[in-house]
């Protein structure tokens, strides 16, 4: 169709030197440009711009309907003094630690397995991946109800059972409710780790572990000099992606404890809300949140350049 | 790192079906086992992380059709199963409630969100990864930079940002700040796809006289169609699932999206609200589910191939 358009063009008129216009309009980094207009837009606009805001705004006493005025580094100075902020930094910590350590143990685990000759396989596959498909907030209210203090099929099971007397207290007590909002939070993040992980090890050529076998290795060898190392690179790249997203949870946390019972499930995230919409400072808010960003670099960097050393033994060039 | 994505990008059937790809096919040593050995090792466990998995939305689906009195009365009936479902939780919560209307709302916010960051990242992409201006790579960096960037760190200068904007509590204010979540996301993915299109056949079109545009539409897009679908199908899901952004945003009722209606407007104080509760919450997840099970394999692809929880 093309050839027919352009014959008749060249039919109308004589070879024409080619105008600045016509020069521009194959310039590369002139349409590159354009091309590129849309996505700038946004990302500066509701991105960039946001950023750099809230940085600003954690240096100044903000409120909502009131813009502030700046005041240094006073925010970050009263939030060192302030024990609930402490905790909440306490329990990201020990949030993203926890989970992130287990999810990665049992995700490992889930993956090795659904790697097995297995019947139903696919459709094994897919159905491991419901619990990260559904909104996080619909499964949390379905934690929450497993967790309710009264009717916990949890706590009904295991008082058939005979293992307990009394109901337990899953979100009531401090330490209690931590770790049954960890737990919901692997529940939540092993599907993923999981499938992707086991995206890396059906690259694992299995003639790699005849050898071993031949040569007398045990299968914990087989695990551990064989499969980790081929799956070093990938397991980088879903430790930080996991890392990060545990560390910025909000959803969990708010629809189950909103940070109750006393702080103790506050996450720095949910504080920063409570703080900054709920209680309208936002220069507070904003200097919860800016102080994420320096754990968040650090969480990418440990896991980034501790975990890619072994690039070339994906038969990548070692850069 | 992001090549070795982009091969199982390109190949999204190998991951969910392959049991021995790579260069030799052999069986593997699974027939060394024995049966009772691979029944304790294999299938024991694999069991026991499924129930795990699964029986919060047994206990979702369960709980949302059971009748009042056996909700709460676990000694008369077994609290596993009952004999007589009933609907009067889904139809109070389709009928006296708003649910309906925030289904709605979640829809055409998904929808919309994510027709425009496609949109945009489809330029954006085909521009970094086939124009290649200059500074091209940097760009590429800078939008996987974007991509680490979390909704919970950003919400707080972005409500000052959308209320100077005007848009406070409607729904273009989720409309227009999804794409940031989105748009890294997709364009990362689109650029690994793209990267996987020869490049003589824009060389021949170009000859032919095609300009950039009508390459990118006739040529490139409709050999992404598999990469367009992850994206679209991903996004959809990321949406669908945003909630500290619609929290914020959004304080009238009518405007609420599913997750946040269901949170701050659906519970009240009886004590029977966890039928209705639990039908929401299954109702609202119910359109993602059908929507996964038909494209399996492009959201396992989108997963693997740009990775994020």
């Amino acid at each position: 169709m093309t050839d027919v358009v352009l014959k008749s063009r060249l039919d109308k008129r004589p070879i024409q030197e080619p105008t600045a216009w016509d020069r521009l309009m194959v310039n590369r980094n002139w349409l590159g440009l354009w091309f590129m207009v849309p996505a700038a837009i946004f990302l500066i606009l509701f991105l960039a711009y946001p950023l750099g805001l809230g940085v600003w705004l954690s240096f100044t006493d903000a409120k909502i309907g009131r813009s502030g005025e700046f005041i240094g580094l006073e925010n970050y100075e009263w939030l060192m003094d302030d024990s609930t902020f402490i905790t909440s930094v306490f329990n990201t910590i020990l949030y993203t630690t926890v989970a992130s350590a287990i999810k990665f143990a049992v995700g490992l685990y889930l993956a090795l397995l659904l790697n097995e000759r297995l019947p139903f396989k696919a459709v094994l596959r897919a159905v491991v991946l419901i619990p990260f498909i559904v909104p996080t907030v619909l499964s949390a209210i379905a934690f929450w109800w497993i967790y309710d203090p009264q009717f916990s099929i949890i706590s009904w099971s295991l008082k058939k059972m005979g293992w307990i007397s009394t109901n337990i207290d899953f979100l009531g007590d401090v330490w209690n409710a931590r770790w049954s909002v960890i737990f919901a939070n692997i529940w939540r993040g092993v599907p993923f780790v999981a499938i992707t992980l086991l995206a890396g090890l059906q690259t694992v050529s299995p003639s790699l572990y005849e050898a071993a076998t031949i040569d007398g290795a045990t299968p914990w060898q087989r695990f551990r000099f064989i499969t980790y190392p081929l799956l070093t690179p990938i397991i980088a790249v879903v430790m930080t992606f996991s890392v990060l997203f545990t560390f910025t949870d909000f959803q969990l946390i708010w629809v189950m404890t909103r940070g109750g019972p006393v702080n103790a499930t506050h996450l720095m995230a949910t504080l920063s809300y409570q703080r900054a919409i709920l209680a309208g400072s936002l220069g507070e808010g904003a200097a919860i949140s800016t102080a994420m960003i320096p754990f968040l670099l650090g969480a990418i960097l440990v896991s980034w350049f501790g975990l890619q050393r072994r690039k070339w033994q994906q038969g990548e060039s070692n850069d | 790192m992001t090549d070795a994505f982009i091969q199982k990008v390109s190949d999204p059937k190998a991951i969910l079906n392959a049991s021995a790809p790579g260069p030799d096919s052999s069986e593997g040593m699974s027939y060394l086992d024995s049966l009772p050995r691979r029944l304790v090792t294999l299938y024991l466990p694999l069991g026991i992380i499924l129930v795990v998995l699964l029986f919060p939305f047994y206990w979702m689906a369960l709980t949302s059709i059971k009748p009042d009195e056996q909700l709460l009365d676990f000694e008369k009936y077994s609290p596993f199963w009952t004999w007589n479902p009933t609907f009067k939780h889904i139809a109070k919560l389709l009928f006296d409630t708003d649910y309906p209307r925030w289904l709605w709302n979640t829809m055409l916010v998904a929808t919309c969100a994510t027709a425009i960051s496609i949109g945009a990242s489809v330029l954006a992409a085909y521009a970094i990864v086939r124009l290649r201006y200059r500074g091209a790579q940097w760009v590429g960096g800078a939008i996987f930079l974007a991509y680490l960037v979390p909704p919970s760190i950003l919400f707080i200068p972005l409500s000052t940002v959308v209320f100077q904007y005007g848009l406070f509590d409607t729904p273009f204010a989720l409309i227009l700040t999804y794409p940031t979540i989105l748009i890294p996301f997709s364009t990362w993915l689109l650029m690994g796809y793209f990267k996987t299109i020869p490049f003589e056949l824009e060389e021949c079109a170009l000859i032919d006289g095609a300009s950039r545009w009508q390459i990118l539409v006739k040529i490139v897009l409709p050999l992404a169609i598999p990469g367009l679908i992850s994206a679209f199908i991903f996004c959809f899901t990321l949406c669908w699932n945003e909630f500290i952004y619609a929290l914020t945003f959004i304080s009238s009722t009518q405007y609420k999206t599913v997750p946040v209606a269901i949170v701050t407007a659906l519970v009240d104080g009886d004590i029977y609200r966890w039928g209705s509760l639990m039908a929401g919450a299954m109702i609202g997840s119910l359109p993602l589910v059908v929507l996964y099970a038909f494209f399996v394999e492009h959201y396992v692809s989108a997963m693997t191939g740009a990775v994020k929880e």
